[in-house]
């Protein structure tokens, strides 16, 4: 009998026990002893060259800039791997808010992700700084009072490449659509710019995030006879759907065209420029256009090997504002930064007279640019050719045109 | 499955009877009723959300010995019921998680009558493809929202009075919702029909030529306990305010089953150790560079090979007074 | 244009056949390798999924690692994975022969999860690229379907594979012992035949045939660690549907709902994913043993 109560005691003591020491080990860490960056995002899928750990650098970076001191504490970056489940990537926001004193959340790549963090944030009142997502309810039907939306979104892609396209001869689409709310937005934005500019959308075909065969796809977009095949995608997907495409001799027979409508500079260098070239692509940002840039962006590459994306330059550039806010506000406090933040311009080698919103969106110019030929292209990473400037105004929509409730 | 814990399981059974576990079993709620003082509150109710899974997980192979390897199906499809009815038709907590609940047993009334068709590793592998096919619905249907899940949930006002915003209230609701299922389960164990089934996974031809009408057994225990998964997965769904594809997917299966060797399976308070543990264990290591798969198909060999009984089931077999 | 079948374009109807069959060469040679495994051993073998992905690595590893090409590849990462399943078989699996199977299957499982999250933490989720093997670059153009050459040879080498598999086990003395004990392990093994060598490098072989698939599948597919945990499921359900008392049926199976797998694509394409399942909760509806099985 005193076996079995021991028994029934050890039981409970070791359940007790696990519970006690898995909880208080990461109850550590007062939030006010630091300013606290929390870089989360994909680092082993498929958005992981896009963002990763480059944004970490380009975060750490800009927090050198302020001597890693901020109003007197010092500034810290951690980082996490989202692996591109919501559900991973708001207990991690949750947990790095609640226990770990995490001051703000800097990237989060996966449109689906970034809406399940800015709901953690705006509950709980912490600075949401986003430059991996794209879609445009973040700063839309889901926007925050301090979330905000820095490199680029679904609409300025597609007012960008979506009218080009359709300047260019592209009158039929069909698109090739990432199955979550990023490829959803992506399509939709889309499909609006070219009705607006006198294409036609065809149809769609969905494909499930991180696929690796894309021929079934591929056989829909090529039977529906259009002459644009839109891929409302990103990072591997879309590197694995432009091979296969070129492998099931989609663009041979030259009535179809690709059009990649979310191109990053590490896709281009994974994919090569004998694939990749005469691509067109909307972006934010580009290393090699002025002295500013070019300087930045070879500091980043010193230190991490590849050049910045317009995600990684784009985190540098909203961290870097944040941190300027803090000063100007003399705080950390979150709606109170988000106020600061919102009242100055945003002036550093990504924008030029950036302005914020008043739901989040960080206006600024896009570039339309087109992938260089091998045979026109200097060396490594010299693959943009920039065609023209998309004016922010005309790029990102108005806060009355967002939807967004936040807006007075 | 004949399942080497049964001694451990009698143990576990009569103990559960006697006034020492009794007094095991007080100690223990009384550490769950001022533990949220001591612990971060969410890390506690995904315990006892993942505690009730695995006791209901268990009440099918411990009991039935009826190895399950899509119980995520019924897990997932409740949080997603739960969330859809919350959210959009803006319905109570606990109205939302009783719809998950019979939606969950509902799938486990189609699921079982088609899964004990076929016996031991059959049925193991027809549950498992029926899960997916689940998770394949989830992915595309478009109440589910593929990818993204069913985010935003609101946590709602239990009852009309109680605002479960307040972790403390939120995690004490969860806390009754697992003392009940967990009530349900030690009820099931000890009436007529828990030894019926006990029967029936010893030896299934006597006790069909006992007279029992032993298909009608199973599908009962499958119904029920993929009910009691259904609740756990409705409460993880309000606790967490999101259902995604991660409950719904067959890595969830294979957890629980972890859980419940490691905790021992067949005894009723293994499985609630094992979650605890596995809970705790994964947290640990997402602070590590340790990869988790590997550290926890590790634990699943050597639960094979090395304790077959598990914690609990080890434990009660040593100090029990001896196992069979 | 050649007009339509059932108001189908034909482009659309055989292409999508076309990659059905692709897909079913994969499923027959995984189920192929998991009856021979279960006939033997009786151990639902969990870990399949990930061994082929393993033979893959391998492949993707032999190239960028030392050089070695897609044909030596296809020769010698079938017979690393082999290795790997002799060794996981001496030291794990055979300590669970007199259990239930059900033992097997748990083992195997933790295994498989060891495995992919090696590599996953190696190698991260997303796909690995392998060239395509210079001799089978293009495509031709088949009139209806531009088919790459590359995915015609998977369906011609998984069809060669399996038929001299299927001829082996009929006409060869190894493989009536084979036939034999998935016909009826008790009997055989009364025999005295159970020998633990032939235990072994029957699992090794099956394993083997995993490692070739993942070798085929690389350059289709990119080589990631996640490509095999998906496709074992609706293996396992191929099996179920097939039942595990035939080799042939295995084969069979495997090619039949690859080709339906398409023709879902061309009529229901959301439904593509499912119907496997679909499948086999009717067959279990029917004929509880599978459709080339029979009740034990």
């Amino acid at each position: 009998m005193n076996a079995r109560l021991l028994a029934g005691a050890a039981l409970t003591a070791l359940t007790i026990g696990t519970a006690l020491s898995a909880g208080s080990a990461s109850a550590q860490g007062v939030s006010g002893d630091a300013v606290k960056i929390g870089v989360l995002n994909d680092r082993s899928g498929l958005y992981t060259d896009l963002g990763g750990e480059g944004s970490a650098v380009a975060a750490r970076m800009a927090a050198e800039e302020f001597g890693g001191k901020i109003l007197g504490k010092p500034i810290q970056v951690i980082t996490a791997d989202h692996q591109n489940k919501p559900d991973i990537g708001s207990n991690i926001a949750r947990q790095w808010i609640d226990q770990d004193g995490v001051d703000v959340i800097v990237d989060v790549p996966n449109s689906g992700v970034a809406l399940a963090v800015q709901e953690v944030t705006r509950d709980k009142k912490k600075i949401f700084l986003m430059e991996g997502p794209a879609t445009s309810r973040l700063t839309g039907d889901a926007c925050s009072p301090t979330g905000f939306h820095w490199a680029y979104d679904t609409r300025a892609l597609a007012v960008g490449t979506g009218r080009a396209m359709v300047k260019q001869g592209g009158s039929s689409w069909y698109f090739l659509t990432a199955d979550y709310a990023f490829g959803h937005q992506l399509e939709a934005d889309t499909a609006a710019e070219v009705k607006k500019a006198g294409g036609q959308v065809m149809g769609a075909v969905r494909h499930p995030l991180n696929t690796s065969d894309f021929s079934s796809f591929l056989l829909q977009a090529q039977s529906s006879g259009a002459k644009i095949v839109a891929l409302a995608n990103a990072g591997g997907d879309t590197i694995t759907s432009i091979k296969q495409a070129s492998e099931f001799g989609l663009t041979q027979s030259g009535q179809q065209k690709l059009a990649g409508l979310l191109l990053f500079i590490s896709d281009v260098h994974a994919l090569g420029l004998s694939v990749a070239q005469d691509l067109v692509l909307t972006t934010g940002f580009y290393w090699d256009m002025d002295d500013e840039k070019r300087a930045w962006s070879k500091k980043f590459f010193d230190k991490f090997g590849k050049m910045p994306t317009m995600v990684q330059a784009g985190s540098y550039s909203a961290v870097r504002h944040y941190l300027k806010a803090i000063e100007a506000a003399g705080t950390d406090d979150g709606p109170t930064v988000a106020a600061k933040m919102k009242e100055m311009p945003v002036n550093d080698m990504f924008a030029k007279n950036g302005k914020i919103l008043a739901n989040g969106r960080m206006v600024h110019d896009m570039y339309l640019a087109r992938v260089k030929k091998p045979s026109e292209s200097k060396g490594p990473w010299d693959y943009y050719q920039i065609l023209a400037t998309i004016p922010g105004n005309e790029a990102f929509a108005t806060v009355e045109e967002s939807g967004c409730k936040l807006a007075k | 499955m004949s399942v080497p814990t049964q001694g451990a399981a009698t143990v576990a059974v009569q103990a559960g009877g006697s006034s020492l576990a009794r007094i095991v079993g007080l100690v223990a709620l009384a550490v769950l009723l001022v533990a949220p003082y001591a612990l971060y509150p969410v890390f506690l109710m995904k315990v006892l959300c993942f505690a009730l899974f695995a006791c209901a997980f268990n009440l099918l192979i411990g009991f039935g010995g009826l190895l399950s390897f899509g119980h995520a199906a019924f897990f997932g499809s409740a949080a997603y019921v739960t969330a859809h009815t919350v959210k959009v038709w803006g319905l109570s907590p606990e109205l939302g998680i009783l719809l998950g609940t019979v939606a969950a047993a509902g799938m486990g009334v189609l699921f079982g009558s088609i899964a004990i068709r076929r016996q031991g590793i059959y049925f193991s592998m027809i549950t498992l493809a029926l899960s997916q096919m689940v998770y394949f619905l989830a992915l595309q249907l478009p109440f589910t929202h593929g990818e993204d899940g069913i985010q935003a949930v609101p946590r709602g006002v239990l009852l009309g009075v109680i605002d479960l915003n307040q972790p403390f209230a939120m995690y004490y609701f969860v806390l009754v919702v697992f003392l009940f299922g967990y009530a349900v389960i030690w009820r099931t164990v000890h009436s007529p029909f828990g030894q019926v089934l006990k029967a029936i996974r010893e030896n299934e031809p006597r006790a069909i030529s006992l007279g029992y009408r032993t298909d009608r057994y199973k599908l009962m225990a499958f119904t029920l306990s993929a009910a009691l998964a259904g609740m756990a997965g409705g409460t993880k769904a309000i606790v967490f305010q999101l259902a995604t594809l991660t409950d719904v997917q067959w890595q969830m299966s294979g957890e629980v089953v972890l859980m419940t060797l490691l905790g021992g399976m067949g005894t009723l308070s293994g499985p609630v150790v094992g979650a605890a543990l596995v809970v705790a264990l994964e947290n640990y290591l997402a602070a590590t560079n340790l990869p988790v798969p590997v550290v926890i198909g590790a634990i699943f060999v050597a639960c094979v090979l090395l304790f077959r009984r598990g914690i609990a089931g080890e434990i009660l077999a040593r100090f029990g007074g001896g196992g069979r | 244009m050649m007009g339509t079948i059932f108001g189908i374009p034909p482009q659309a109807l055989f292409g999508q056949l076309l990659l059905g069959l692709i897909n079913g060469s994969f499923y027959a040679l995984l189920s192929l390798g998991l009856a021979v495994i279960f006939g033997m051993l009786n151990v639902i073998n969990f870990a399949h999924g990930a061994l082929y992905m393993m033979g893959a690595f391998v492949s993707w590893l032999l190239l960028t690692q030392l050089g070695v090409g897609y044909w030596w590849a296809l020769l010698i990462a079938p017979i690393i994975v082999g290795l790997f399943g002799i060794a996981l078989e001496k030291t794990l699996l055979s300590r669970l022969y007199k259990l239930d199977h059900l033992y097997g299957l748990l083992l195997t499982f933790g295994c498989a999860l060891m495995i992919e999250g090696g590599f996953r933490h190696f190698y991260g989720v997303s796909g690995q690229p392998y060239p395509i093997p210079e001799a089978l670059r293009g495509g031709q153009n088949l009139g209806f379907m531009f088919l790459p050459n590359y995915r015609g040879w998977v369906v011609v080498a998984s069809l060669i594979v399996c038929l001299s598999t299927w001829l082996a086990i009929e006409k060869t003395k190894l493989g009536a012992y084979l036939r034999a004990a998935t016909e009826n392990p008790v009997l055989v093994q009364a025999f005295g035949i159970n020998v633990p060598v032939m235990v072994s490098l029957t699992y090794a072989f099956g394993v083997a045939l995993a490692g070739l698939a993942g070798v085929l599948a690389a350059p289709i597919y990119q080589v990631s660690p996640l490509m095999g945990s998906n496709l074992i499921i609706v293996v396992f359900a191929v099996v179920v549907i097939g039942g595990m008392g035939s080799i042939l049926g295995a084969v069979l199976t495997g090619y039949g709902l690859g080709l339906l797998e398409g023709l879902t694509k061309v009529f229901y394409p959301e439904a593509s994913n499912i119907v496997v399942f679909v499948i086999m909760a009717v067959v279990l509806m029917i004929k509880p043993a599978g459709l080339f099985g029979r009740e034990r």
